[in-house]
């Protein structure tokens, strides 16, 4: 049977992970590519750059705690601030379906202007597409940046046992809040997304002590970014579950919609892997700044089972945690 | 909302998983099974089969919807998706699970062109009916007593809407007749039975009476949070330590011993008990629930025909076999080589509540 791009390719899961590869690597690859971070890390005019794009698709476009205009420049910064980097500058691209209201374009690129001026950020250049209605779901935006490179060396291989592992605050707010905002589920109460730039809490954290790696959580949850950070090599990573932040609201929603929170999507969050010395100081670092009062430590590198995320669970027992292995569906009863 | 931390909570948990493994330090194995997949998944999730081995072996049993039902009744679903004009609207899980040809899903069809709708709930089938006269709107009513009721609901509403473009294809399998096949089987070794909770809110604790009376089983109706699950792993071991078999309802605060009347004559109203073939189990007497001739109207298999081919099922795949309790996944040779969740091969691997897929995911037995 002739294999086809499924939904399940863009999940950020295996799948994802396969055609990238597969497919992506193999096609373009030069030593920047093949690290696979978050950001490029390039060399330019004998200075160190860092480089990064990312593409926004989210249905419904504006849900509880922001919009696609806010994503798409969180989403992008980000990366650039998990690679190790000070976010310069940013590109705009646009693909508005025809029929989108004009006010609503007013609303996404105000908060474009807004995130972008929180996150100390310049969007420099842009591009405008309009496509046929039903051609696109209401609009689609690309962003692109740059910066400079503030920390050199993140890295997976960076990783040494005894690490701790730092969580800035509750998993599974984004994409549990754009679940709920679909519509489908009546729901009390107020879930909103996490979506927000990293810029000062990644900055905290480079400058409170040895830090190994950063990522944001997004696609595929902190399970799968997890795993990305030990799969194919010696070490483990340990967690506790009691110790992993999820509010309330978040838990009950995915009870409802039987989905686990931690393989739901972050937009806000940063996991973060620092040196045991330096655990205490980074976290204090991290609490104390605005979006990472519920930063916590939850779990430590070690070498039990070479390769896997192993949660340790309330009870005692304790499970693998795999990578997200295509888009999570809701469940049957 | 329902957190149930209480049921969660370590302290209590860890002195039950105590006291059975003092229970059970002498002596043959208990074998316990859990006949229902969401207890399938909550053990897997919570660890709780190391906490209780070596003394208590947890079996998983035909409890998970999308795994019963056989590779033939999937073809036919993706032959129907395929029809023009025809939207199939269907719970998350079954969009992955493939018929007789590996790689042929609901997921890939609707990349191709099909028009699948994802539900939470079936009345949102009927909203889609409704809202688009031109379409021909399939719900695939699958489950057990538990969404049977819910799809019931579904038929009388589009009866009171007139609604011509709406119909279920009716899957729905009853609990009873599959556990009576299942214990008929000389290779079926269990001592004792965690039932499902869910299940006994629409029929009442009562209607597992039959486990101690019939065939000298204990069984225990249970919630889904750790602590009910080691509670109810607490109260069977004694009874098959002590040869004394009775009917305990752990899960008292939603089940009552007579279940829920209205939901039970909703389902009564609609459907009638049938044949049904099952994965595993294979053709099984009123095991099946099909609609009754008043609602014929809304039969997607009299609309569109339904004749799944008993014969489908992919080679080498013992899905069957773990359904039974006969063996564990990883007795299977295709397990977690070419069978994984990204790319499965039978229904126990694809379906969130399925045995193969909690032991691939959670690192289970």
């Amino acid at each position: 049977m002739d294999e086809i791009i499924t939904l399940d390719y863009g999940s950020g899961g295996l799948r994802t992970a396969g055609l990238i590869d597969s497919m992506l690597v193999p096609a373009l690859r030069n030593e920047a590519l093949e690290a696979l971070g978050d950001g490029a890390v390039v060399p330019f005019s004998g200075d160190q750059l860092v480089f990064s794009t990312d593409s926004f698709v989210v249905t419904p476009w504006k849900f509880p705690g922001g919009d696609i205009g806010k994503l798409a420049v969180c989403g992008t910064v980000n990366d650039l601030c998990m690679a190790g980097g000070d976010p310069k500058y940013l590109s705009l691209s646009l693909i508005i379906e025809e029929g989108f209201a004009l006010e609503d374009l007013r609303t996404v690129i105000d908060s474009v202007a807004k995130t972008a001026r929180l996150a100390g950020v310049q969007v420099v250049t842009g591009d405008t597409k309009v496509v046929e209605r039903g051609k696109g779901d209401c609009i689609y935006i690309n962003t692109a940046g740059v910066g400079t490179l503030r920390t050199p060396g993140l890295s997976r291989s960076a990783i040494r046992e005894g690490d701790a592992v730092l969580l800035s605050g509750s998993a599974g707010c984004h994409g549990t809040a754009v679940l709920m905002a679909r519509g489908e589920i009546p729901c009390e109460g107020t879930l909103l997304s996490d979506c927000a730039p990293l810029r000062a809490l990644s900055a905290a954290a480079l400058d409170a002590g040895r830090v190994r790696i950063l990522r944001d959580p997004t696609r595929g949850g902190v399970a799968t970014t997890l795993n990305e950070f030990v799969e194919g090599g010696s070490l483990t990573i340990d967690l506790e579950e009691d110790a992993i932040p999820v509010d309330p609201p978040v838990a009950a929603a995915c009870e409802l919609l039987g989905i686990d929170p931690l393989y739901a999507a972050c937009e806000g969050r940063m996991l973060a892997i620092v040196a045991p010395e330096s655990a205490d100081a980074v976290l204090a670092a991290m609490r104390a700044v605005p979006g990472g009062e519920g930063a916590a430590r939850i779990g430590r590198v070690g070498s039990a089972r070479p390769g896997q995320v192993v949660l340790h669970t309330a009870l005692g027992g304790s499970r693998i945690l795999g990578k997200l292995t295509g888009m999570q569906l809701p469940r049957i009863c | 909302m329902l957190c149930e931390d209480a049921f969660r909570r370590p302290d209590g948990g860890a002195k039950l998983a105590q006291a059975i493994r003092e229970m059970t330090a002498d002596g043959a194995p208990v074998r316990l099974m859990e006949i229902c997949g969401t207890h399938t998944m909550a053990i897997a999730k919570a660890g709780l089969r190391p906490m209780l081995a070596p003394g208590v072996k947890l079996l998983s049993g035909p409890g998970c919807p999308v795994c019963v039902t056989p590779a033939g009744a999937i073809d036919e679903i993706l032959r129907i998706s395929a029809l023009p004009g025809v939207t199939v609207a269907s719970y998350g899980d079954l969009l992955r699970v493939p018929g007789s040809v590996r790689g042929d899903t609901l997921l890939r069809r609707k990349a191709l062109g099909a028009d699948v709708l994802t539900v939470y709930s079936p009345i949102e089938a009927v909203e889609a009916a409704a809202a688009y006269p031109d379409r021909q709107v399939v719900f695939l009513g699958v489950g057990f007593e538990t969404t049977a009721p819910g799809t019931a609901a579904c038929v009388l509403e589009a009866a009171r809407l007139n609604l011509d473009n709406f119909s279920v294809l009716c899957l729905l399998k009853t609990t009873e007749p599959a556990l009576r096949c299942l214990l008929a089987d000389p290779d079926t070794a269990i001592d004792g039975l965690i039932c499902p909770g869910h299940v006994a809110a629409i029929t009442g604790a009562d209607a597992f009476g039959f486990l101690p009376r019939e065939y000298g089983l204990p069984a225990v109706v249970s919630g889904f949070e750790p602590g009910d699950i080691l509670y109810a792993v607490y109260r069977l071991v004694p009874m098959v330590k002590t040869g004394r078999p009775g009917l305990e309802n752990e899960y008292t605060r939603l089940v009552q011993n007579s279940g829920n009347a209205a939901a039970r004559q909703a389902v009564e109203a609609v459907f009638r008990p049938t044949a049904s073939l099952w994965r595993g189990l294979g053709e099984v007497p009123d095991s099946g629930l099909e609609l009754r001739e008043e609602y014929a109207r809304w039969d997607a298999a009299r609309k569109f025909g339904f004749a799944p081919s008993p014969s489908a099922e992919a080679p080498g795949c013992r899905c069957g076999e773990v359904i039974r309790g006969v063996c564990t996944p990883r007795d299977c040779p295709l397990f977690g080589k070419v069978c994984t969740p990204s790319d499965p091969v039978g229904p126990c691997m694809v379906s969130g509540e399925g045995a193969c897929a909690a032991a691939f995911r959670y690192g289970a037995e």
